[in-house]
């Protein structure tokens, strides 16, 4: 379908327009960025829909639930049992990959990861790059580092393509693009995209032709990249392999037809062998997508040999750091680690539902974000993400590998209001969310619960004081009616119903 | 389309002659009502109701909040109030879930840890006891719908959303439940001070699945949900009423004899 009555230049107005609504956007506190996102009813219901959408995939894939509570028990153990011997096997990674012709760089933080792969790039005088899709490439903001040494570097996964046409981020670990609807990408391919022959692709907004244009331009960039990168889902260290999941082949490109090929990934990707990884891979395409595979599996496992006719001629593995040892070291919110990046928990989270990713302002949105992101970048600057949760449960119910985010989200308040001496091992930013006004309310409150009388005496005013209740408290009465005490406590019914305390025998412990 | 209910396996006693009922604090002040139907309910099945004058709080607000030494003080207090070896019947799945899934953590590697853990296994939601402990014979048809909304601790902690639909079925109602039946009403305790527009955008969402049942009472065994979606539901101008469970078995146990 191709429309014929548009204006271009409305029409790249309108993509500006979007471009400076996400800047807007990201210079925004969390709370303005949730307000501006839930006033949005487009993105809402876009959101909405594609969680339920999302949701039921999950659902129908994962009929048998005895079978998925297995495998879940089973990608659980695998998880642990690689963290268990983390340090060992990144050692035995790195001597096989070694064995096998790829070369292993370590990177502790963000900043030594992307000089890694610069100094890889310049090294062989690249000047463009092909991407597949990586979440830790995104994490170090690598497109921007390699934009300011002059690299071109060119996002290939359809929805991170689109996500780099509008100078955005991705909204999801798994769909980047899901926050956009198919007018907005119709106007954002035509204003923006390039053929090779200098054209802009015409305006359509059929999602094929849309997909087709999208492939054309790429086609003809992998095709002169001079190196590609990608992410790695799973390294097994027992053969030197690097596992990539992809459904759209850009990923098997972007590693294949370039000369170099660099994959970067968080250094808790590594399982023992090759017998971990078919639960895991089933466990992450059907948490994902809802699919029982994905259309493409890659396994890695050396550059092209002698005598070989395809595959690039050198393949190396950024190791990046990064905040993970930290996570290993802390006893409570290690299960961090075990997360394999499906994206279920945030197609289950609620409140993703109706903020949608840009909001959390990280790379990580959803649940996985709310753990992963304040551990990263510390709680002092994005402590206020563990504030956006119910704790009810469902991402921690959908986690393939049973990470209790819920559970690491409560730690993590508990960390930002810690008063504990600091020590090595501290999250950055611990104890930075504790206000004096808050902590003296859960003191007093503390006082009030922990004595009987005490306790009884302030039930007892309440429910006396109850016509001098405000009809109004901050946030809550916006849109609810105010709670009114009853005239009478439970306690005092109880005790005039003459309701015994204690088994006989058994003193009142006042 | 609903997913399967979670069932937790636990082990259950035979109905015992004494129970404690912590009321929880929301129940207290809020609707003490329905604290005293579920003590005459289960009088009526021949279970003596204890109901310690030195209850208050289980301490979850504090520690959902990361405040874990104000929570532990006044989760102590609990720990005396419910001393004897008998089970305690909560009257809300959150605070259920405090006892029988956090006071563990919370009490690790401290003196009354062995306590905490033993007040944990006899510790029963309303439903999960009426359904799990007391089995009881189904009593007639009334004609009555409500909606249920089960919360997300009785669902996913305590794992007694089954128990909340058999109790109600039991006792002669008809159960309906509202689209995205398993998706939070936005409560959250302090969730909904602290983000004050998600929570609300949440709650208004969950009103209107409730409203679109067309049914003008609204159950379940957590207040706060409740006072969540019952205060938005009223501010709407939507005549739903809330009640509590109990206070509906008690309604049917009335009726029935
Ligand atoms: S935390 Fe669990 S559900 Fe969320 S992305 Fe990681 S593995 Fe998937």
């Amino acid at each position: 379908m191709t429309v014929q009555n548009y204006d271009p230049a409305l029409m790249a107005a309108q993509v500006d327009n979007d471009e400076k609504a996400f800047a807007d956007l990201r210079q925004r506190h969390f709370k303005a960025r949730a307000k501006l996102s839930l006033e949005n009813e487009q993105l809402r219901g876009s959101f909405l829909g594609a969680t339920d959408f999302l949701q039921a995939k999950r659902r129908a894939v994962f009929e048998d639930t005895s079978e998925l509570e297995h495998l879940r028990d089973r990608g659980e153990a695998i998880r642990q049992q690689s963290l268990a011997q983390l340090p060992d096997l990144l050692e035995t990674l790195e001597k096989n990959l070694t064995a096998n012709g790829i070369q292993v760089h370590w990177a502790e933080t963000a900043e030594q990861a992307c000089a890694h792969v610069h100094s890889i790039l310049a090294a062989n005088n690249a000047r463009t790059v092909v991407k597949g899709k990586s979440m830790v490439s995104e994490e170090i903001e690598l497109n921007h580092y390699l934009e300011k040494q002059g690299i071109e570097c060119l996002e290939s996964d359809m929805g991170e393509y689109l996500v780099q046409l509008a100078k955005e981020m991705p909204s999801h670990i798994i769909m980047p693009a899901i926050h956009k609807t198919t007018a907005q990408i119709a106007r954002l391919m035509h204003s923006r995209a390039e053929r090779s022959d200098g054209q802009p692709v015409p305006y359509t907004e059929d999602v094929d032709e849309l997909i087709g244009n999208a492939r054309a331009i790429l086609r003809d960039k992998f095709a002169s990249a001079d190196a590609g990168i990608s992410g790695v889902n799973m390294a097994i260290a027992n053969t030197g392999t690097l596992c990539l999941v992809e459904n759209e082949g850009n990923g098997r490109m972007s590693t294949t037809a370039p000369p170099i090929h660099i994959a970067i990934t968080g250094i808790e990707k590594v399982v023992a062998d090759l017998a971990d990884v078919p639960d895991l891979l089933s466990l992450l395409t059907r948490s994902a997508t809802g699919q029982h595979i994905s259309t493409y599996f890659n396994m890695i496992s050396s550059p092209r040999k002698t005598g070989e006719l395809d595959g690039p001629e050198q393949v190396h593995l950024v190791l990046v750091d990064n905040g993970r040892s930290r996570m290993f070291n802390h006893p409570q919110l290690k299960p961090t680690l075990q997360c394999i990046r499906c994206g279920a928990c945030m197609n289950h989270c609620p409140v993703y539902a109706r903020i949608g990713g840009h909001a959390y302002g990280s790379t990580y949105p959803g649940p996985i974000g709310q753990v992963v992101t304040p551990q990263m970048q510390g709680l002092d600057k994005q402590g206020e993400l563990v504030s956006a949760c119910t704790l009810n449960g469902a991402c921690g119910e959908a986690c393939p590998v049973r990470i209790p985010l819920p559970k690491l989200i409560r730690e993590l308040r508990h960390e930002a209001n810690s008063t504990a001496p600091a020590s090595e091992l501290d999250i950055p930013g611990k104890g930075s969310q504790r206000h004096l006004g808050e902590a003296v309310v859960w003191k007093g409150w503390a006082l009030a619960h922990q004595y009987g009388p005490v306790y009884r005496s302030m039930t007892w005013a309440l429910s006396r004081g109850r016509s001098l209740m405000p009809h109004r408290l901050g946030a809550w009465t916006a849109t609810r009616t105010m709670p009114m005490p009853a005239e009478k406590s439970l306690h005092e019914l109880a005790k005039a119903a003459g309701i015994q305390q204690q088994p006989s025998g058994v003193e009142d412990p006042s | 389309m609903a997913q399967q209910p979670f069932t937790r396996c636990r082990d259950y006693p035979a109905r015992p002659q004494q129970v404690y009922l912590m009321g929880t604090c929301l129940v207290d002040s809020f609707d003490p009502q329905a604290g005293m139907d579920a003590i005459q309910f289960l009088q009526h099945h021949g279970v003596e109701v204890l109901f310690p004058q030195q209850q208050s709080c289980c301490g979850q607000p504090a520690f959902n909040s990361g405040f874990d030494d104000e929570a532990r003080q006044v989760a102590r207090q609990q720990l005396k109030a419910f001393a004897a070896d008998i089970p305690v019947v909560v009257m809300m799945g959150s605070c259920a879930a405090m006892l029988h899934c956090d006071y563990a953590r919370l009490f690790e590697g401290q003196p009354e840890e062995a306590q905490a853990k033993a007040l944990a296994a006899r510790t029963f939601e309303f439903t999960e006891f009426v359904d799990r402990v007391l089995c009881l014979p189904p009593l007639p048809a009334s004609g009555e719908r409500v909606v249920l909304h089960t919360s997300c601790s009785a669902r996913r902690s305590m794992g007694v959303a089954e128990c909340h639909q058999r109790v109600l079925q039991n006792s002669g109602v008809e159960v309906v439940e509202p689209n995205r039946v398993t998706e939070c009403c936005g409560f959250g305790g302090t969730f909904a001070l602290k983000q004050g527009d998600i929570s609300a955008a949440m709650a208004c969402d969950k009103a209107e699945a409730v409203a679109a049942c067309g049914v003008d009472t609204l159950v379940s065994a957590d207040c706060g949900c409740l006072m969540n979606i019952g205060g938005t539901l009223a501010k709407q101008g939507r005549p739903i009423k809330t009640r509590h469970i109990a206070s509906l078995l008690r309604q049917r146990q009335e009726e029935s004899l």
